[in-house]
């Protein structure tokens, strides 16, 4: 038997054991998943959207499922900068995974107090920055449709943090290859590309939508063409790292965005459906790479032949 | 302890119009459930449906789980069409179940429809000599008594909407003959089904200053209070703006929900 092959990633200053993270918003703050899955074996875990003051999240109903997907407006329910390193961060460092927390805020300013109030805190790898969520009021993705304002976000982070700083994009642009460098440009580690896609459904019985705030954020195995389009133009535009996320269930999946050039991957909407998947992802890169004898993960990124 | 796994269909069958049984063969499932208690199962290996859809335990025998569910959708239609010996992708026993009535006071448990199918589980466990087990329905085709999941010599008053069947209203008629004979009161009140049914059951017990315990129903992604989805308003009584039908839940004491914004 051939040795294992080496999954090990550099995504900028971070070293994962593997390309293997799961999203923000979608596996808690991996306590919930303890039960059914070993931690420690994921590349890393990003956890659910801390701010700095706790918020109750949305009206429900908060989701609905669609066609190969499912729309969302949970409006970013959370427990506050506070609880989060008191009550969930002491289990998280105890995990040998790379834990990286995703923040948002109603302002730029905002945002620099919740990456100033995690400097110091032991067992975080990177901030992410959430600038695309599309299911609140204030903020959210009204700083990641604007290069401008995704750039001042980006540099108020950047100078808060005493940890690397990876933002999320929105897909909801014209152009994601702008959003990319100006984030780049105001010091940004790296990227993750997609958050959700706006959209909606309606009750054709009642006539009213079927979400409490009329829009959500589609996500799910529906949206993985174009989350894959988008990570590749930014790959293409910009030099620092790409995590590729966006309807990700399986190791096929996975292979798609690394050899489109991401260098690591998210699973999201997936965990819901199999909340073991990421496991399943890292066990399928390992058996692909054994099978065509590639030693190591590094091989494979980027390696798409365009003409 | 959760279990997610691949379950053997033991048997799938209708027992009533639209209605269906089925037993999953599980027995890490059946020895950790608890009445109240759901199971997210996945229709079939395929990006469509994609969620998993949670449905509440009605009966725990040998080394199954028994689910009962009405037709409604695509996932319980393909759901109706296993057969035997085909396997299931299943992850359970998920939620808080049912608390117990105190010692020695009997329970009325009110069934509304399909609610029906935890309120079995939990006569089932705690013993259904000490409870007054009491169901409305549409209709007397719809009704589901004990027999239908194989459970025995079990005194059921129905009420249905049309009269076909039993007292003629609902289930929260019913539960106001029942009060009106018993001394003394209940020690406890449970009850599941439709919103508005829950409400007027709650609002009787709540009147009367007896416990009462409900088991909400909701839509879920996640089964596991990740993802948020399944939020109903608290009643601000325990510093909650929302509680996760998954993990607070499904069962909640009445007083602890917001029943305005139901």
């Amino acid at each position: 038997m051939a040795n294992l092959p080496d999954l090990k990633i550099r995504v900028g200053p971070l070293n994962l054991k593997n390309p293997v993270l799961t999203a923000s918003g979608t596996f808690g703050y991996g306590a919930e998943f303890a039960p059914l899955m070993d931690l420690n074996r994921l590349g890393g875990i990003v956890v659910k959207g801390i701010s700095l003051r706790p918020r109750e999240g949305n009206q429900p109903p908060r989701i609905v499922e669609t066609p190969c997907g499912m729309l969302n407006a949970i409006g970013l329910a959370n427990v506050g900068l506070e609880a989060f390193l008191e009550e969930k961060l002491p289990r998280l460092r105890k995990l040998r995974t790379a834990v990286i927390v995703n923040i948002y805020g109603n302002s730029v300013e905002e945002y620099g107090e919740v990456a100033a109030g995690l400097r110091g805190a032991d067992g975080i790898s990177a901030i992410e920055v959430n600038i695309s969520c599309p299911n609140v009021k204030q903020g959210g993705m009204a700083f990641g449709t604007d290069p401008d304002m995704s750039a001042r976000v980006t540099a108020r982070v950047v100078k808060a943090a005493d940890r690397p700083v990876i933002v999320k994009l929105s897909p909801n642009v014209t152009d994601i290859r702008r959003i990319a460098m100006a984030v780049e440009d105001a010091g940004a580690d790296a990227l993750t590309l997609i958050n959700t896609l706006t959209g909606m459904a309606v009750d054709i019985e009642r006539r009213v939508p079927r979400l409490a705030n009329v829009s959500g954020g589609l996500s799910g195995p529906a949206i993985r063409p174009v989350a894959l389009y988008m990570v590749r133009q930014a790959v293409k535009a910009v030099r620092i790292p790409v995590i590729g996320v966006g309807g990700i269930m399986d190791y096929r999946d996975a292979l798609e965005f690394l050899i489109a050039g991401a260098r690591a991957v998210q699973v999201g909407t997936a965990n819901f459906v199999h909340p073991r998947t990421g496991l399943h992802i890292i066990d399928g890169l390992t058996d692909f790479c054994r099978a065509y004898d590639i030693p190591a993960i590094e091989h494979i990124i980027g390696t798409l032949k365009e003409k | 302890m959760i279990t997610e796994q691949t379950s053997q269909i033991a048997f799938n069958k209708q027992v009533a119009s639209r209605v269906f049984l089925m037993g999953l063969k599980s027995p890490e499932m059946r020895a950790a459930a608890v009445p109240g208690q759901f199971v997210m199962i996945r229709v079939r290996q395929a990006m469509d449906p994609l969620l998993r859809r949670p449905f509440s335990i009605c009966r725990a025998d040998g080394d199954l789980i028994l689910v009962l569910y009405r037709v409604v959708g695509r996932g319980t239609e393909i759901l109706s069409e296993m057969r035997q010996g085909d396997s299931l992708d299943v992850m359970g026993p998920l939620g808080r179940g049912f608390g117990h009535p105190p010692d020695g006071r009997r329970a009325i448990l009110t069934a509304g429809g399909m609610g029906i199918a935890p309120l079995l589980f939990l006569g089932d466990s705690v013993g259904f000599l000490g409870c007054n087990l009491l169901a409305g329905f549409a209709s007397s085709d719809q009704v589901i008594g004990p027999d239908r999941v194989g459970l025995l010599n079990v005194e059921m008053s129905v009420a249905t909407d049309d009269g076909t069947l039993g007292r003629q209203g609902t289930v929260a008629d019913l539960m106001e003959e029942h009060l009106s004979h018993m001394d003394p009161e209940p020690g406890m009140v449970f009850a599941c089904g439709p919103i508005p049914m829950l409400k007027a059951i709650a609002a009787i017990a709540m009147r009367r200053d007896i416990p009462c315990q409900v088991s909400l129903e909701t839509t879920m992604a996640c089964g596991l209070g990740a993802c948020q989805g399944c939020a109903v308003k608290a009643s601000g009584r325990r510093d909650r703006s929302y509680w996760h039908v998954c993990r607070e839940g499904p069962v909640f004491d009445a007083r602890d929900l917001d029943w305005g914004a139901l």
